[in-house]
């Protein structure tokens, strides 16, 4: 199967110097859900917000190697940035609705690729919420203020944001963060429905988590990838003592 | 063996619990002193503002209450000849500080955006503190600047003098300027990041994310920057006068009025309140002009505080 992600020779390195990620090489496929994990600051986030070029905002800072999204370097000049954006979309640990109603939140993205037809708008704004198990806590209350939410509704909006913009790719990083069990398993739970239309790389709340929600997982440890393979194999026989030790939680 | 410390224990904790009573004591007190200061700096303010509304009350009122109102808002300001109507003055304000706010407005927010969301941050560092040494500048030096160098500019675009009400409009944006940028630059900056990040993931242009996100974000603090530009320019006086030519006349509905000279209620009060007869009629009436000064930045402070307050109630609201 053709990889709809594709990474070579990886390296990133900030402003100052630190070294975030080092020689990362990884192919994602489609309709899977791929588990990015390892200790605080191994290089997740970094690794998440390059895949849509979040990390142009990062100032002074140094890419190597290459990326490719359907065979399309994506650093390749007079690439559209807001278009690839649009295809991998990005939903992040603290849940950041933005001012304004629950509707406008998910058409803020549409109305910006240029979508103004109102029918189109009802229909994804209905889908989106419905595939981010949303939609029968919030239908009669689209017009309120999208900061009334609670923690997990106002996660899964922004997950809905995401899915309104019909992406190919989802990216999401540590999105039950801040959430109850309950609102956990709801975010996990849509998950195995959302793989059937999207990929999703994820960047997972814990180890556990990791196994109960990956397909394939990849273990990142001070910028370098350690290991990766399918997730029944990982987290039960891993190949690298350092994936083992921080598995089984000798540290990390 | 083993009784001993739990007895020893229950000792240390009552002794502790004495102390921590007694502590408290010492606190309320400090605490009751500490309140009382601050409560009374609270209400001294309160009571000197309503000090200075009565003293302006008592000064002014009579301007109301003997000159008939027609007259009082009338067209003709000769107080030599006993005519007191303040409308040229109000007239003359009105123009000079609307023409400041259309030139100042966008100006300002526009620098703020460029400031806070575009330029690259050395550039940052050179302008901000331009801006700030911008507002330092005292108004009599900005007025004596406009008098010698912005008065002829004005002049050669074909009007009849330099000294007119366009005069005290560029002059007047100029000085609410860094007041305008300084604040909705502070706004833009508390607008947090996670908007940005969150706008520009879904697809949004830097553009798009200014627009749609970061000034609906930043809108309290935008009108509270534009609100207090706005002040600053209806109460300055001093470079006001210096170049707005101060005559007291109502110039010809259009846009030729703005090149026309006009008079401000400020200059008026400044420019006659040191030869005039205390207790007099015209005594009087300047401080009605105070009055109406005073009402009118009211309404402008309490429109601000309607706006904001509004929003900020409503997103509170929006947090339970």
């Amino acid at each position: 199967m053709e990889p709809i992600i594709s990474i070579r020779n990886l390296f990133f390195t900030y402003k100052d110097g630190t070294e975030a990620l080092k020689n990362v090489s990884l192919d994602i496929y489609p309709n899977e859900v791929f588990v990015l994990f390892g200790p605080a600051r191994s290089g997740k986030t970094t690794l998440l917000r390059l895949l849509n070029r979040l990390s142009d905002l990062i100032e002074g800072a140094r890419i190597q190697g290459t990326i490719q999204f359907k065979g399309q370097d994506i650093f390749a000049r007079g690439v559209d940035v807001t278009a690839l954006r649009r295809q991998v979309s990005m939903v992040f640990a603290i849940p950041t609705p933005l001012p304004g109603s629950i509707r406008d939140n998910l058409t803020y993205g549409l109305r910006m690729a240029g979508i103004r037809r109102m029918s189109v708008l009802e229909e994804r704004v209905e889908r989106a919420l419905r595939q981010a198990a949303l939609w029968d806590e919030v239908k009669d209350r689209l017009d309120e203020s999208a900061f009334a939410l609670s923690g997990g509704q106002k996660q899964r909006l922004c997950l809905a944001r995401s899915l309104a913009l019909e992406p190919e790719v989802i990216l999401l990083d540590n999105p039950t963060s801040g959430l109850d069990p309950l609102s956990t398993g709801m975010v996990e739970d849509s998950l195995y429905e959302l793989k059937q239309r999207y990929t999703i790389i994820m960047v997972p709340h814990s180890v556990q988590q990791a196994g109960r929600v990956a397909d394939r997982a990849g273990f990142l440890l001070d910028g370098e990838l350690v290991e990766v393979n399918r997730a029944e194999r990982l987290f039960t026989s891993p190949r690298d003592q350092r994936t083992e030790d921080y598995i089984t939680g000798r540290f990390g | 063996m083993s009784t001993t410390p739990i007895s020893g224990e229950t000792n240390v904790s009552t002794v502790s619990v004495s102390m921590i009573f007694q502590r408290l004591k010492a606190t309320n007190w400090y605490e009751f002193v500490i309140e009382g200061l601050i409560r009374l700096a609270g209400v001294s303010t309160i009571f000197i503002v309503g000090l200075i509304f009565l003293f302006l009350l008592r000064e002014g009122l009579p301007a109301f209450l003997d000159i008939p109102l027609r007259q009082l808002f009338g067209p003709r300001w000769y107080p030599i000849e006993g005519r007191f109507g303040i409308w040229p003055l109000m007239v003359g304000s009105f123009i000079v500080t609307v023409g400041a706010v259309i030139i100042a407005v966008p100006l300002g927010l526009t620098t703020a955006i460029y400031l806070g969301e575009i330029a690259p941050p050395w550039q940052r560092e050179i302008l901000k503190p331009f801006i700030e040494v911008l507002s330092g500048i005292p108004s009599i030096v900005l007025g004596f600047l406009g008098w010698v160098a912005l008065a002829p500019l004005v002049q050669r675009l074909g009007a009849p003098t330099g000294l007119t009400a366009f005069t005290g409009s560029l002059l007047l944006a100029y000085m609410s300027l860094p007041t305008i940028i300084s604040i909705s630059e502070d706004a833009l900056y508390a607008v947090p990041k996670e908007y940005r990040d969150a706008a520009l993931a879904i697809g949004a242009t830097q553009w798009q994310t200014i627009w749609r996100v970061v000034l609906p974000a930043a809108r309290s603090g935008l009108v509270i920057a534009v609100m207090l530009g706005i002040g600053r320019a209806i109460g300055e006086t001093m470079a006001v006068m210096m170049v707005t030519g101060n005559a007291a006349n109502i110039p010809p509905l259009g846009p030729g009025m703005l090149f026309q000279p006009v008079r401000t209620m400020t200059a008026t009060i400044a420019a006659e309140m040191g030869e005039v007869a205390k207790g007099s009629l015209h005594y009087n009436t300047l401080f009605g002009i105070g009055i109406i000064l005073f009402l009118i930045t009211l309404a402008i402070n309490s429109i601000a505080g309607r706006l904001v307050g509004a929003q900020s109630s409503r997103r509170r609201g929006g947090q339970l």
